[in-house]
């Protein structure tokens, strides 16, 4: 049935005479994938003492490779291929260039920070390269199985990076505490997948989304929601789904956790956004009070959490549970210009993110002897660049003006508040100013009067320049011109056909509405 | 007959997963997990998945149970020592389960009467048919399964190797 709408689309825009090979529908992925393949092959051939910095370069090139083939995928007309597997449209491809963008920047991080005698390197690198693949998937699958396998490729490939300093026993246990509690919330994301095959016959967005207003077993699939949003919730730790958080941020390798706390994320927030505006719209009166819940206990306890920590990783981890909780807040907005909000929130909060666990990386070493708030004490004055650079990034968290922080907030919570979603909006506000408080303590600690001389830290090489470079520049840009961002975010969103039809609904008194369709049976939906 | 079968194995499962949490010896949990894969197989059979019943016992009933068998005798692991567990455990994770399966019943039993009826032994799903889906309609994750068990694999020897 898929094929033939992806015909008729192609026939009514004009795209019959040219074939569009399927294989361009994924190519970023393609090419990573032979990357990863490259860098396991060429790894045996090194001799055994030398550097692995090349292999390094080799990620990098093939990420940007991925980069240009995504950017690419835009002149394709949107469409589906392998029998409506994936999607391209402008919507992946705005969280495929922000997912291997944040992936880039991971690997110019580990390129600087891991020093001659680390082991496994290569294995890193393949790792980040193979778990880009699942992070871009998820971003363009448009079937709920594909979603769960490529949602394993990035859980999987995470939940070893996070044990990656096997030496020292809070890496392990970080990576043990992981894997527990993610192959959990795995489990219920499963479940939800198979209750909603349940109540519609069929695993495709669009067949689902066609079947559940219509379907004869409506609480099966208020629960497959319910059980998909506990999956997701974990996976872009959203309180009270968030436990694992701070002891994982705080044991796994800093350039790891810069790669987890956002590229990850992203992908299962678009995920979740097109599973709550495609694949649910008419479920909307069910899965908006959740998730009204889930933002404002996220944003809460994130904040209140971070104001008593004095690690300088559990205090980002915390604040990463309350940055999840704003961007929820976009959610309940209801229209597409929430949804654009969310799509511009995940971008300003990711390149902020990965450029602060740049900085982390770098001063703590791959030792990670330099964490508490202490450590930063005169920073800026022994590390003019990488102190400037840090307070910049917490000023974008906080959400300063000239910053992606500030446009981030901006967009989410005039979302909301044209939405009518008040008293969201106003607690949301209150968190950020609390927010302020703990930012502001990093930042007084890096500018204020040293305590001691220099630390031995290293002077930051190319690679971390790059990095830095990369992300002071994307944070920037999204804070004084965000114009040309929020655009591709917008047409991300107008990606959303039946989105509109919601918003109708909900303003109509918000009623389950649509034709009763024919309930397939299980038998025959399995052929 | 086929209900008979059904409830008999259907009850063997539950207690062989129950038998491979309360067990204290490791070899004896491994030996519970045998007796769950097994009868799931005879249940994939009962609802007239042949190939997929055959592939159960061979791949999990098989293989990968003789991979645990061998790694826990060559681990030599002993019988494992009971903390008491945590009290989060005992006051929010039991009545929580007991409350998410309650809930989950209740949906089963309201929507009874809507839910389409699996033919046991009554239907025989073809090798052809199975392929159909799996390499023509689901080619892409079937595709993109292998590039997870080869993160699974590099996971593996990068956590296992021998520390230098």
């Amino acid at each position: 049935m898929i094929a033939i709408e992806q015909g008729a689309q192609q026939v009514a825009q004009g795209y019959a005479v040219h074939q569009i090979y399927q294989i361009y529908r994924i190519l970023p992925e393609v090419v990573l994938t032979i990357t990863g393949v490259l860098i396991m092959l060429i790894e045996p051939l090194l001799p055994s003492r030398a550097s692995r910095k090349p292999l390094g370069g080799l990620a990098i090139v093939g990420t940007l490779a991925a980069l240009i083939a995504s950017l690419w995928q835009m002149s394709l007309p949107a469409g589906t291929a392998y029998h409506g597997e994936v999607r391209t449209d402008a919507f992946s491809v705005f969280f495929h260039v922000l997912i291997l963008g944040i992936v880039l920047v991971t690997l110019l991080t580990a390129v600087d920070v891991f020093l001659p005698e680390t082991e496994n390197t290569a294995e890193f690198y393949a790792l980040v390269v193979f778990g880009a693949v699942g992070m871009c998937l998820m971003t363009s699958a448009v079937e709920l199985l594909l979603v769960f396998i490529s949602l394993e490729i990035s859980s999987i490939s995470t939940y070893i990076l996070a044990g990656f300093r096997r030496h020292t026993g809070k890496s392990t246990e970080a990576a043990l505490k992981y894997f527990l509690l993610g192959s959990f919330a795995t489990a219920f994301f499963l479940f939800g997948i198979a209750l909603l095959f349940g109540s519609t016959g069929t695993t495709t967005f669009a067949g689902i989304a066609a079947g559940l207003p219509g379907t004869a077993t409506p609480a099966f699939a208020v629960i497959a929601v319910a059980m998909i949003l506990v999956g997701l919730g974990f996976k872009v730790s959203a309180a009270p789904f968030h436990v694992w958080t701070p002891d994982v941020y705080e044991g796994a390798p800093s350039p790891v956790v810069g790669l987890m706390s956002t590229a990850p994320k992203a992908a299962a927030f678009a995920v979740l956004l097109r599973i709550a505006f495609e694949v649910c719209p008419s479920l909307h009166v069910r899965w908006m009070p959740l998730i009204w819940l889930l933002a404002a206990i996220s944003m809460t306890v994130g904040n209140l959490g971070a104001l008593r920590q004095q690690n300088v990783k559990r205090m980002l981890a915390y604040s990463s549970i309350a940055h999840a909780g704003y961007l929820l807040v976009a959610f309940t907005a209801l229209s597409r210009e929430g949804i654009a909000a969310a799509i511009f929130y995940t971008a300003a909060y990711a390149v902020t993110n990965v450029g602060i666990f740049a900085v982390v990386s770098h001063y703590g070493g791959y030792e990670e002897k330099l964490l508490s708030i202490a450590d930063y004490r005169g920073m800026a004055r022994h590390f003019p660049v990488l102190g400037g650079a840090l307070a910049f990034f917490l000023l974008s968290l906080i959400g300063i003006p000239f910053t992606a922080g500030f446009f981030g907030k901006f967009y989410v919570f005039s979302a909301s508040l044209s939405a009518g979603v008040l008293w969201l909006s106003i607690l949301g506000l209150v968190n950020s100013g609390i927010a302020s408080f703990y930012y502001l303590r990093l930042v007084t600690a890096v500018y204020s009067q040293p305590a001691s001389e220099a630390p031995a830290v290293r002077r930051p090489g190319w690679a971390l320049q790059l990095a830095l470079l990369l992300t002071v520049t994307a944070t920037l840009v999204l804070g004084i011109f965000p114009g040309r961002t929020l655009a591709m975010a917008r047409a991300g969103a107008a990606t959303y056909a039946p989105s509109s039809a919601i918003t109708g609904s909900l303003k109509a008194a918000g009623g389950v509405s649509g034709a009763p369709l024919p309930v397939t049976p299980l038998h025959a939906a399995g052929q | 007959m086929y209900l008979a079968l059904f409830i008999f194995f259907a009850v063997l499962c539950v207690a062989g997963a129950l038998n491979l949490l309360l067990q204290r010896h490791p070899i004896n949990s491994a030996l519970s997990l045998i007796v769950v894969m097994t009868s799931l197989a005879v249940l994939y059979l009962l609802l007239g998945a042949q190939f997929l019943a055959a592939v159960q016992v061979i791949v999990y009933s098989g293989a990968i149970m003789v991979l645990f068998t061998f790694v826990i005798m060559l681990l030599n692991a002993g019988r494992e020592e009971h903390t008491r567990g945590s009290r989060a455990a005992f006051l929010v994770g039991f009545p929580g389960a007991a409350v998410l399966l309650a809930l989950l019943v209740q949906i089963f039993l309201s929507a009874r009467g809507h839910l389409a009826q699996a033919r046991l032994g009554e239907y025989v799903t073809a090798t052809h048919t199975l392929s159909s889906v799996l390499f023509r309609d689901l080619l892409l994750p079937f595709e993109v399964t292998s590039v997870l068990i080869l993160i699974a694999i590099l996971g593996a020897v990068a956590l296992a190797r021998k520390e230098p």
